[in-house]
């Protein structure tokens, strides 16, 4: 029985349910490193580029520390995940990037997924993926169609208003997003918004202060998908789908007091989403927004300083909603770089 | 109707050639320079890659000379040049100007749009003259290409200094007064003919340089502050892998087709890129190796600051260089333009280069990040 190794990173968030049904039905071990700690993201600044964007180095990190503990890597190499949509470029290097940063590496598995014009190709790479374990097509086809039940049982959950960080600490309950509470929409790639660490713990932040927070990730992703077409903005990557969908949805949503949005620095997707967010945003809604910009830095302080900030203002917003102001309308904050 | 275009290098001889000739209106924008930097980074997003804060820059200020409609090649992939027009069109219309956009993309949009663009662009419903400019551009571009090549190729060894510069300069000049395609080729080709006529020392002790990198700051002399000249300067035979006539050959020619000039590339590349990366990024890996193969003394990677593919390129490099012994020296441009800087640098990787010569082809390899 071989360990396969599996970083708690970059997509984990997203495919980890996916993953683990097919290696477990395969009969192997899985070892997926710890949460991101100093110490992940120590290991991760030592071995790459300054100006790569922090998932990035923090990918580096929980390779680093799972390396010698396993057989094998699970490291997928992502071209697309949807039809005619592709993801970040990063992704499409991913192991090519590992076999460059660490001299002595298990053996690697990184199937090539490519869904933006090939679609029957997933059931070869299922096999490939196979092969390394065990010669039984049949059990390969079984692990298989477990791993896809239990991946659309855990995309379901994450519709009724559960959030995956929930999920992997098991303390969910199930709040719907159109709930009555108060709700904040967090925005920005599922591997900044789930990693307690990079994000400071933000989650949490919002919920002490009594918000419940959704994510682009309970949201359906067609209807996502057709409300950014309908208001006619290009673009062909998931994630800004995801990120732009979500937005245009929730501010018609009543319940929704604020939008945070995390970005991370020097993301190239970002960049570009984060700009037509904000051009749209002013345009179409008066619902109060703040961009958050993450690096490597590890100061508390700076980001619970603006998030209370900005919570005192949805706040403010509330309370002081009949008083119109003699000078501009409602209240915007800016985007904040920390 | 009064077009604009985004600065690229020399291209813009092209485009201007062309229009005169179709008697269309347009606004050359003013060269880059750093007011074109300030206004850019005035309006673009923070953190986006460098040649959009040139474009940004480049297209405000011809609107402010009279331009109401924007030519922009669309790009396509996971790179972020793909949104470029998008993404400008949000800003301009936000600051308030009404400019239509003629976008020209390969993949996306089908073949008879991209010709119904370019019709309306030229206001003529005749295929063929429309094919017929085209034709006319792409051989302006060409010879520009010759040009540039054989000037980087062969300034380290002019005899007199500053004598192509001087014929270089003189024929930007005189197209810039010219109209017509007619003109700008036949002076083109004077200057080809000049340039050969120029004597060369062919004795002197010279390295190879290469220069690979995001197509940009390759291309634009003063988006990598003329990095060439100074090569030359240093004595360095320079040989750049982008520019814009590989990739309009390769996009007309071959992608149209359905398979890239760059195959024998990705091959080189596969084992440290497998699948597209986007932007050049695979393209620059098989360079390295090329010029590995083909014994170049070294390697110049140039890139505009946060560009994507090319950070992946960077993050890859180190197992290239290991396996293929060349030295590689990165370079990342931004909206700062601290040319000391930059300059140190150059000497030290060449005088390193020098001394890795001197010794031995097989002295352990540089990368400098």
């Amino acid at each position: 029985m071989a360990i396969v190794g599996i970083p708690r990173s970059l997509l984990f968030y997203n495919y980890f349910p996916l993953w683990q049904t097919f290696f477990e039905w395969l009969g192997e071990d899985i070892l997926v490193s710890e949460k991101t700690n100093k110490k992940t993201l120590d290991k991760g600044i030592e071995v790459t580029v300054d100006d790569i964007c922090v998932p990035i180095k923090i990918f580096h990190g929980h390779i680093a520390e799972l390396k010698d503990k396993v057989d094998y890597l699970f490291i997928p190499r992502i071209y697309s995940i949807h039809e005619d949509m592709y993801v970040c470029p990063k992704f499409q290097a991913l192991p090519e990037m590992i076999k460059s940063s660490f001299k002595k590496l298990p053996k690697i598995i990184s199937p090539t997924v490519d869904l933006f014009s090939q679609k029957n190709k997933e059931l070869r790479n299922v096999v490939d993926v196979g092969k390394n374990f065990t010669d039984d097509l049949n059990i390969i086809g079984k692990a298989y169609h477990k791993a896809r039940e239990a991946y659309s049982a855990y995309t379901s959950i994450l519709k009724l208003g559960v959030l995956p960080s929930d999920i992997f600490d098991k303390k969910y309950s199930v709040v719907g997003i159109e709930d009555e509470k108060p709700t904040i929409l967090l925005l920005g790639h599922p591997y900044i918004l789930y990693d307690s660490f990079l994000n400071m713990d933000i989650i949490n932040k919002l919920r002490d202060s009594g918000y419940s927070v959704i994510t682009p990730d309970n949201f359906k992703f067609n209807e996502m998908a057709e409300i950014v077409n309908k208001n006619g903005i290009s673009m062909l990557w998931t994630f800004g789908v995801k990120i732009l969908g979500s937005m245009l949805k929730s501010i018609k949503m009543k319940n929704v007091a604020g939008i945070i949005y995390l970005s991370s620095f020097s993301c190239g997707l970002d960049s570009i989403i984060s700009e037509i967010f904000e051009k749209r945003i002013k345009h179409q809604s008066k619902i109060p927004y703040t961009i958050i910009t993450l690096d490597e830095h590890t100061g508390e302080a700076g980001v619970s300083t603006r998030v209370e900030a900005f919570l005192d203002m949805v706040e403010g917003r509330e309370i002081n909603e009949d008083y119109i102001s003699t000078h501009g309308d409602s209240i915007f904050s800016h985007e904040i770089n920390i | 109707m009064k077009i604009t275009f985004p600065h690229m290098g020399t291209v813009y001889l092209a485009m201007k050639s062309i229009f005169d000739d179709l008697g269309l209106e347009y606004v050359v924008p003013p060269q880059n320079s750093k007011k074109t930097l300030d206004i850019g980074t005035k309006y673009s997003p923070k953190q986006i890659c460098t040649p959009f804060i040139y474009n940004m820059g480049n297209y405000i200020q011809a609107i402010e000379e009279g331009a109401d409609t924007i030519l922009i090649v669309g790009g396509n992939g996971t790179c972020r040049f793909g949104y470029y027009s998008n993404i400008a069109k949000e800003i301009l219309n936000d600051l308030g100007y009404k400019i239509d956009f003629i976008v020209l993309d390969q993949k996306y949009t089908k073949m008879s749009d991209l010709f119904n663009n370019l019709k309306k662009m030229m206001g003529t419903n005749n295929f063929l003259k429309v094919i017929y400019y085209i034709h006319k551009a792409y051989k302006i571009i060409e010879k520009l290409d010759v040009l540039d090549k054989y000037l980087i190729k062969n300034r380290c060894y002019e005899k007199n200094k500053g004598e192509m510069d001087l014929i270089f300069s003189k024929s930007i000049e005189k197209i810039c007064i010219q109209k017509g395609s007619e003109n700008t080729i036949r002076i083109l080709n004077e200057s080809i003919k000049n340039l050969k006529k120029v004597k060369l020392d062919t004795t002197r002790d010279t390295l190879k340089i290469g220069i690979v990198g995001e197509i940009y700051s390759v291309i634009d002399d003063y988006c990598n502050l003329n990095i060439c000249k100074k090569l030359n300067e240093l004595g360095c035979e320079v040989y750049k892998t982008q520019s814009i006539y590989g990739w309009l050959k390769n996009s007309i020619f071959h992608v149209s087709r359905g398979k890239s000039a760059d195959e024998y590339l990705y091959k080189k590349a596969y084992d440290y890129a497998k699948i597209e990366i986007g932007g050049h990024g695979r393209e620059n890996i098989g360079h390295i190796v090329d010029f590995a193969e083909r014994n170049f003394d070294g390697v110049i990677h140039t890139m505009p600051f946060s560009c994507m593919p090319e950070i992946i390129a960077r993050q890859i490099l180190p197992k290239v260089l290991e396996e293929h012994n060349i030295p590689v020296m990165s370079l990342i441009f931004d909206e700062m333009t601290g040319e000391t800087g930059y300059n140190t640098r150059l000497e030290a990787f060449v005088e390193m280069l020098n001394i890795r010569r001197e010794k031995s082809r097989d002295a352990k390899n540089l990368y400098w990040n």
